[in-house]
């Protein structure tokens, strides 16, 4: 190997402003919601997710941006119906964070496996010296999770209960709250 | 399905640890667990492409992007370099975005509370994508130091904040370049939760005289390294 990978740095509470210029609180550039990644014509269920982010003192994490990546309901990543890739950040007042998009299909594992419906998830913050890598999956999808490879390299069922996202009875919202450290704490992946 | 190549694990003894106790950040937002390997697939190996985007025109001119009765106040200087992999092979058509404070080191975001003044002309924000060679070039203000809150009063060296796509969610890296010679690089427990030294130079934009434009701004180079492909590869045997 030639060169070393550029090393990590937090980035820092103003993140917003090169990742969401909006809500920093720059004038627009052009109208970007970049949390909504279903359009009129993809194909798939229309989901919400939400959640928060604790920290390690059970405080809400408010000045985070969130990064997502997903495959469309055909299990097919950087299809040209849908870009995939989405961004939040939590509010400053609630720690909201919020995406609208549609559930993936499964994916093939690298073995050939099926991998259970999941999303891909990063997390920057301040003090986060280096993003935090973690995945998402559907409550309502337990015979796939059971099979997951990745969910079986978790291993124990309260890690694995992490990283799965919550879908209301009534609506297609699912609560996935995050938490940095401690009791619960997510699982986050070195992949 | 076709052959997928995995990337060259991260070395996380280069990269900063999660817990720098310094940095005071980190205390509560560092997890306990380690981090857990796993394997890299499809997911894992491919990423959003922003090649076809369009950009603001102005998106890697921040002495202009914001600008509305005049150009940014401050030391007019280009940062310009190469986003490459591990194997030294350019990346072109990725997504580098840029922020950064203004000359007074104020940043314009509702929470910067610092009491240096805005700039009017200037907004901070900037984005490119690397050419066929993986080069890309800003033009802006040198930002300035800062003061924020750790153990007492801290300061931040000039910096310039840097995210990077790379093609695969693995590649995903976010930094802050520094500036040759400021004299705060080494106090700043920020720069310090990176051990290596020679990590730490990776991260100093040099003065690079050859691409100053002449009677308007200074230039620095920066170099952008990401993960690359091991040289072995596996072969997928789904569908
Ligand atoms: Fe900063």
């Amino acid at each position: 190997m030639a060169l070393k990978e550029t090393p990590s740095q937090t980035a820092g509470p103003f993140v917003h402003i090169g990742t969401l210029p909006e809500i920093a609180g720059l004038k627009a550039k052009a109208s970007e919601r970049r949390n909504i990644l279903a359009r009129d014509g993809t194909l798939g269920e229309r989901i919400r997710i939400e959640g928060v982010i604790y920290d390690g003192a059970c405080a809400l994490v408010k000045d985070a941006v969130l990064e997502i990546w997903q495959a469309n309901a055909n299990g097919q990543y950087g299809s040209n119906d849908f870009v995939g890739w989405g961004r939040a950040a939590t509010d400053f007042k609630t720690g909201l964070y919020v995406f609208e998009t549609i559930k993936p299909g499964a994916t093939p594992y690298r073995d050939g496996r099926g991998q259970a419906p999941h999303i891909s998830l990063s997390i920057f913050a301040r003090g986060i010296n280096t993003h935090l890598q973690t995945r998402l999956y559907f409550s309502d999808e337990a015979t796939a999770n059971a099979a997951d490879p990745v969910l079986q390299l978790v291993g124990q069922p309260d890690l694995i209960a992490t990283l799965i996202a919550q879908r209301d009875a009534s609506r297609p919202v699912y609560r996935f709250d995050i938490r940095l450290q401690g009791e619960r704490e997510t699982v986050f992946f070195d992949f | 399905m076709s052959e997928l190549t995995e990337f060259r694990p991260r070395d996380r003894n280069w990269h900063p640890a999660a817990d720098t106790p310094a940095y005071r950040s980190t205390t509560y937002r560092a997890p306990r667990r380690s981090l857990l390997a796993v394997p890299q697939s499809i997911g894992e190996l491919s990423g959003p492409v922003f090649g076809d985007t369009p950009l603001d025109p102005l998106g890697n001119d921040l002495i202009r992007n914001y600008a509305t009765t005049g150009d940014a106040i401050g030391e007019r200087i280009i940062v310009h370099g190469r986003v490459l992999d591990e194997n030294e092979r350019p990346i072109p058509g990725t997504l580098i975005e840029i922020w950064q404070a203004n000359a007074g080191g104020k940043y314009r975001h509702v929470n910067d509370t610092y009491v240096a003044a805005l700039d009017p002309n200037f907004g901070g924000c900037g984005r490119v994508i690397s050419d066929a060679d993986g080069r890309y070039s800003f033009r802006t203000i040198r930002p300035g130091p800062y003061p924020f809150p750790n153990e007492g009063c801290d300061w931040r060296p000039a910096h310039i904040h840097l995210s990077i796509f790379g093609h695969a969610f693995v590649q995903r890296l976010v930094t802050q370049l520094y500036f040759e010679g400021d004299p705060l690089i080494p106090r700043c427990v920020i720069v310090n939760t990176i051990k290596d030294p020679k990590a730490i130079d990776s991260l100093i934009a040099k003065l690079d005289m050859d691409a100053m434009h002449a009677f308007d701004c200074l230039a620095y180079r920066f170099d952008i390294v990401l993960r690359g492909h091991q040289a072995t590869y596996f072969e997928d045997r789904g569908s």
